[in-house]
């Protein structure tokens, strides 16, 4: 009765085991595995891709191999014996104090766990990434450019089963001609750039372009007169940064402009400067203006110089400078960090007018605060243009607001766009998707 | 009384300032914080990478704004430091070698005494040339650094084996107070290269303008000491040290105090500018009539 | 000619950057240009140094008013490049040890360490923590309710106030169904929302900005490097 019983529960168990067998089978490889360049890169990516193999269920998705080289394989092997001969030669040299030849026990138990080590052999691939089930592709990058790589591929399941290896074949990066991942970056810069200049040769044909006023800008010349009206210099400050800065390349051009106004009102203009080029520049700038304005005797090279780079060293300077000399006018054009409010809360302290630009959003709110004008962003970058008031520089300008209007109709289609998708409308939808992941992200 | 009040020295408002960080500061208030999700995401990328991940830690700050940034650095060094991840310590800011030195002797080589230079950490130190560092940095690391800062070739380093450039890293975290920092790591690295996920820490007046850039180029900020004493909580919950918060760890949340009554002392003083002004224009309109 | 070669190299350089933003091969072009610069910048350096000593001395031997910051400014510009590029008291480097000028000039130990340490750190911080005060006086003064877009300004300077700090969790009290109106996720929606939006319309103008301008330096129509604007 026993004997049954017995037969039955191990073939039971057998059952079990087969069963659980099955269920851990290894998933079937992936087909028609390729390795193949990236097109349309820098070279250093490359692309695997593969098919499901048919009848598959349990993948949960697959793994890319890349093949080491004799070299590489080489070199880790060494790692591995030199690793295990260093753990080796520790355990032995602090597990035998007492001996008197530990030294020499503990290097032979460290050439035994070297030659293991090496006698276990290396395995001639790496992982270097997974893809998810329905991804019937990988990039691998960053490859190096123009050496062959191969890789392999096989799929796995949820409980992690590997299926055998499908060779993908080698592929080497190669660098093409133009990003791919630019591809719509290119036209939409040269349309900008065609507008802006379209508009300039319009201006210069002799069209009228009208702008709208900047108050700020127009307080300018109120400003630099109240200096000469009060015997006090005008304080300028282009910014904290290098000539390799656009705000501080605007903050030279629009310090043109006032460096003129202020030759022909016969006021002092002192720059101090956080940048030794940004002098250089300044010195060259301001003189012409001086040459241009007849006033080239009054042009006094020493008003404008360099403190120092470091940003709170600059700001005691111009603060202790703000509070002895209590200049009548502080116009600041430029990029601003922190000195923003400590340079116009001192301007404010001793009455100065205060005028200022910056295209550094976040300094923004406190110039608003502190100072009597502040031109923001895409305003400061128009003042230079405005101030010059000549038809190229206004077509710049009025360029600048086409792009700039442009822009505003992208965003309305695209809000439209992206709201009919929300509602399910497949046809908006991609049209957004393509405009925000293919357009817009180039 | 309107008088008085119209011709108030701004220096008592710099006084009140004054008092209001100095007295909780002798005598801190016992907050507590709740983490945003933004410092949740920040911890969760870096949580979630397998140990032993190569992270590149950028100190893009000064002396001047450590007391802001500070707590947050080693809040994340001290993160980065029990999860045994491989840290490549770099700077953009010249002053930010210094402060990366000395963060390193007291956080990662106190969490993780064990922790080999060359092998676990390595500091690149810093190179001048502003964004171009990144920009040649993502590319070729090697052309912008040729040792480490203590002079050895990167080719002698074995953590540098197979890291030619930023692209290699599993994670960025740059810690910055402006120009360059985050915003620069966004266009030149992250954008270009979405591949390395960034986090960031930063002053709270720039944190406003990297909210455009989450979560896609931006995976988790700390804005400011509110986003450190957020920070330093999740990580003391998680990684205590004998079941107890790390001492490092708490300077974060000790600054809440002080920001607590400045903030509400700058409250009072909008309430107040705007009650003298309402009884300017009160008295101004009963002058005219 | 004077003006023509500037010019030249000036849209050169610039278009070079242009094109290797979109180039791959271009790509190392670009990063020569920045290499460039950053040397021309360096030399520039001296003269910027030169230019304070001048003005320093000047202003010394003048007697004129406030020469007496004239003379610490000098003395602190001395001590750090005498102890910076002499590398005075360095301790030589470990892997270095017959080559006592192999040390960092500003390592934590070096003289050079101290004075940063102990002295230009804890200035600039109190520069920096200066901004608290100035703060203060600019909120009292500019925050006023003068009209409907002032109260907008106001109120959403309260709420971010209040909601960064500790105390807005006394709102974590509010049921989950109004958790929407707890201060730190009004905060949270400030930022996200209204802030970011606003931000982004910001920072597009000024690339469209950036663009027109540099687009004018390039084509040279503005030319700040000549003198010529």
């Amino acid at each position: 009765m026993r004997a049954p019983i017995v037969r039955f529960a191990l073939v039971s168990c057998a059952m079990l085991v087969v069963g659980a067998v099955r269920t851990h089978a290894a998933p079937p490889p992936p087909v028609e595995a390729s390795a193949h360049d990236l097109p349309w890169d820098d070279g250093t990516a490359i692309e695997i891709t593969w098919r499901a193999p048919e009848s598959a269920t349990n993948i949960a998705g697959y793994r890319v191999y890349r093949l080491l080289s004799t070299e590489e394989q080489k070199r880790a092997l060494r790692d591995r014996r030199v690793a295990a001969a260093d753990v080796a030669w520790k355990a032995a040299y602090e597990s035998n104090t007492s001996a008197s030849d530990r030294i020499e026990l503990a290097t032979a138990a460290a050439t035994a766990a070297a030659e293991r080590a090496g006698a276990e052999g290396m395995p001639d691939e790496v992982a270097v990434g997974t893809a998810a089930a329905n991804a019937l592709r990988y990039v691998a990058a960053p490859v190096e450019s123009g050496r062959a790589i191969a890789f392999r591929v096989r799929s796995f399941d949820a409980d992690g089963n590997e299926s055998p290896a499908a060779e993908a074949g080698s592929a080497a990066a190669t660098i093409e001609i133009f990003l791919g991942t630019r591809a719509w970056f290119f036209p939409l810069l040269i349309g900008l750039c065609a507008i802006i200049i379209g508009c300039i040769l319009l201006a210069r044909a002799g069209r009228p372009i009208k702008v709208r006023r900047i108050a700020g800008l127009d307080a300018i010349d109120e400003a630099v007169g109240r200096a000469t009206e009060m015997g006090r210099p005008v304080l300028y400050i282009a910014g904290v940064q290098d000539m390799d800065n656009v705000q501080t390349v605007a903050g030279v051009t629009i310090l043109g402009r006032v460096a003129k106004i202020a030759a022909e009102y016969d006021a002092k203009i002192e720059v101090p400067t956080a940048r030794s080029l940004v002098m250089t520049a300044a010195r060259d700038v301001v003189q012409t203006a001086y040459f241009e304005a007849g006033r080239h005797d009054a042009y006094n090279p020493d008003t404008i110089r360099y403190i120092t780079d470091e940003q709170f060293g600059y700001v005691a300077y111009v603060a202790g400078r703000m509070v002895r000399e209590k200049p009548a006018t502080c116009i600041y054009m430029g990029q601003f960090y922190a000195e923003s409010l400590l340079l116009s809360e001192n301007g404010n302290a001793i009455n100065a007018i205060q005028i200022a630009g910056t295209a550094e959003s976040s300094q923004l709110p406190f110039f608003v605060a502190a100072c009597d004008y502040t031109l923001i962003g895409e305003e400061f970058f128009a003042a230079s243009a405005y101030l010059a008031g000549e038809p190229t520089q206004l077509g710049s300008l009025f360029g600048q607001d086409v792009s700039k209007l442009i822009a505003m109709v992208v965003i309305v289609a695209g809000v439209i766009l992206s709201t009919l998708g929300g509602l399910g409308l497949s046809m908006p939808k991609a049209a957004s998707d393509y405009l925000a992941n293919s357009i817009l992200a180039s | 009384m309107l008088k008085f009040l119209e011709q108030l020295d701004r220096r008592v408002a710099f006084l009140l300032m004054g008092l209001a960080v100095a007295i909780p500061i002798l005598f801190p208030l016992p907050l507590s914080y709740k983490p945003s999700p933004l410092a949740q995401s920040a911890f969760d990328a870096i949580d979630r990478l397998p140990d032993g991940s190569k992270v590149v830690f950028s100190f893009d700050y000064d002396p001047a704004s450590s007391g802001e940034l500070q707590p947050m650095s080693n809040a994340l060094v001290y993160h980065c430091a029990r999860k045994r991840h491989k840290l490549y310590f770099m700077a953009l800011w010249a002053p930010g070698k210094t402060i990366c030195t000395e963060t390193i002797a007291t956080v990662l080589l106190k969490y993780r005494p064990d922790a080999a230079y060359g092998e676990d950490y390595v500091e690149l130190g810093y190179q001048s040339g502003n964004e171009g560092v990144i920009k040649i940095a993502a590319t070729d690391l090697r052309q912008q650094y040729k040792t480490d800062i203590k002079g050895t070739p990167l080719e002698a380093i074995p953590m540098m084996e197979g890291v030619n450039n930023l692209q290699a890293m599993d994670l960025l975290i740059t810690i910055s107070a402006g120009y360059p920092g985050s915003k620069e790591w966004v266009q030149y690295f992250s954008t270009p290269f979405p591949r390395t996920r960034m986090i960031t820490g930063t002053t709270g007046v720039q944190s406003v303008s990297l909210y455009p850039y989450i979560p896609n180029q931006i995976a988790g900020m700390l804005g400011a000491i509110k986003g450190a004493a957020e920070y330093e909580t999740i990580v003391n919950e998680q990684y205590p040290v004998n079941g107890k918060p790390v001492p490092e760890l708490g300077e974060g949340q000790r600054r809440m105090g002080p920001q607590l009554v400045a903030h509400m002392l700058m409250v009072s003083l909008i309430l107040l500018g705007n009650a003298i002004f309402f009884m300017q224009r009160k008295a101004r309109r009963e002058g005219r009539r | 000619m004077k003006r023509a070669v500037p010019t030249l190299i000036a849209a050169t350089v610039g278009f070079v950057l242009v094109i290797a933003f979109f180039i791959p091969a271009t790509q190392s072009w670009g990063e020569t240009a920045v290499v460039w610069f950053n040397i021309l910048a360096g030399v520039a350096f001296i003269l910027g140094g030169g230019n304070l000593v001048k003005v320093q001395l000047e202003t010394i031997s003048a007697r004129r008013k406030g020469y007496g910051y004239a003379i610490v400014t000098l003395a602190a510009f001395f001590a750090m490049l005498a102890f910076g590029l002499l590398k005075i008291g360095v301790h030589p480097q470990a892997q270095y040890p017959l080559h006592p000028w192999a040390g960092p000039h500003d390592a934590p130990s070096s003289p050079f360490g101290w004075m940063y340490e102990y002295i230009f750190s804890p200035i600039t911080a109190t520069m920096f923590a200066s901004l608290a005060f100035y703060v203060a006086s600019a909120a009292f003064r500019a925050f006023r309710a003068k009209n409907v877009e002032a109260i907008l300004l106001l109120g959403t300077a309260f709420l971010v106030l209040v909601g960064n700090t500790a105390i807005a969790r006394i709102t974590d009290a509010l049921p989950e169904s109004l958790a929407f109106l707890r201060l730190d996720s009004i905060v949270a929606n400030l930022m996200t929302y209204l802030s970011t939006g606003a931000w982004r319309a910001i920072t597009i103008g000024i690339a469209i900005g950036v663009a027109a301008t540099s687009l004018r330096v390039l084509l040279g129509i503005d030319r700040p490097y000549l003198g010529r604007t």
